[in-house]
């Protein structure tokens, strides 16, 4: 499985290079460089998620998590998630990795989505820190309160699906 | 560290293997997801972007923002200046409500390159089908409130 995706996204990145190379030799320099560049730069922060996740997923208090966020706590876990959901700071890892954590600890799977959910869409942090210094900032709460029931009717749709 | 001192050294050091080598598999996916985000920003035509979600495009200009969100790859320092761009050119505000959403949750970059690793397959594919329809239900709802009269474009200049 991870072979087949890793092939796809060369193949993908063959593809764009050979393209941007028909356009001309100083974009295929460009994207290689620009690509290069974020990569660098989000080398440390996903050392530190990945590495991090691991720990956490140990040290979380897993008598807390089962009753609270567990397949049997419906509604109110899914609320208790949301919230955590917004209210957790850090780059792209964080979410998936507390997120990936709790399911690993008894969490029920509509809970996790809600979580990871809320955390994709609204993370506190990062609509300062992101959204606000690159868009209108009346643009930015439209879309944040757009949001708002996203992760319960996420949630709602895993639960109808019966999956995963 | 608390679970170093709680468990021990042994155990400290198998769940930093496993660590490690996930993070060793995950590289290779993160360096293509770089270098994709980067050639695309580089090739695709914004100009061509804004005119199909441009303006008053209907429920078919949700369709279609839902599926560049889709599509495009990239971080939040390529996405949020593109749709930025989006309703500089004149997108209307369901659309690019409709675009984020839709690449925060069902961008396929973002679910290969950081979901998969920590989820696994069949999770993050479930996740990913129930989340479908919520961009557009975004992109509705930003649009009822713009009719109801909420200012999203900053007119203080």
């Amino acid at each position: 499985m991870m072979v087949v995706i890793n092939i796809f996204l060369w193949l993908v990145v063959g593809v764009l290079a050979f393209i941007a190379a028909l356009r001309g030799r100083v974009l295929l320099n460009e994207g290689v460089r620009a690509g290069a560049m974020e990569f660098i730069l989000l080398l440390p922060r996903i050392a530190i998620g990945v590495i991090g996740s691991g720990f956490l997923a140990e040290a979380l208090p897993n008598e807390w998590i089962a009753p609270w966020l567990g397949p049997g706590s419906g509604f109110l876990g899914v609320t208790i998630a949301t919230l955590g959901g917004a209210l957790t700071p850090g780059g792209p890892v964080v979410g998936f990795s507390i997120g990936a954590a709790a399911l690993k600890s008894g969490a029920g799977a509509p809970q996790v989505i809600a979580y990871s959910t809320a955390w994709a869409l609204y993370a506190i942090h990062r609509l300062l820190i992101w959204e606000v210094p690159l868009m209108p900032a009346r643009m930015v709460w439209l879309r944040a309160s757009a949001s708002l029931p996203l992760p319960f009717l996420a949630a709602a749709m895993a639960m109808l699906l019966g999956r995963p | 560290m608390t679970v170093y001192a709680r468990d021990g050294r042994d155990h400290f050091l198998g769940i930093l293997f496993g660590d490690v080598t996930l993070f060793g598999e995950m590289l290779p996916k993160v360096l293509a997801g770089c270098l994709i985000g980067a050639f695309v920003t580089l090739l695709l035509p914004r100009e061509m972007v804004a005119r199909w979600v441009g303006h008053e495009s209907g429920f078919t200009g949700l369709l279609i923002a839902a599926f560049f969100g889709f599509l495009l790859p990239g971080g939040p320092i390529t996405i949020y200046p593109v749709a930025g761009a989006f309703l500089l050119i004149g997108a209307d505000a369901g659309a690019v409500v409709t675009f984020i959403v839709s690449w925060t949750l069902i961008g396929y970059t973002r679910a290969l390159v950081w979901e998969l690793p920590f989820f696994g397959p069949d999770f993050v594919i479930w996740r990913i089908i129930a989340a479908l329809p919520l961009p557009i239900i975004a992109g509705l709802l930003a649009r009822i409130a713009v009719r109801a009269g909420f200012k999203y474009r900053d007119d203080a200049k």
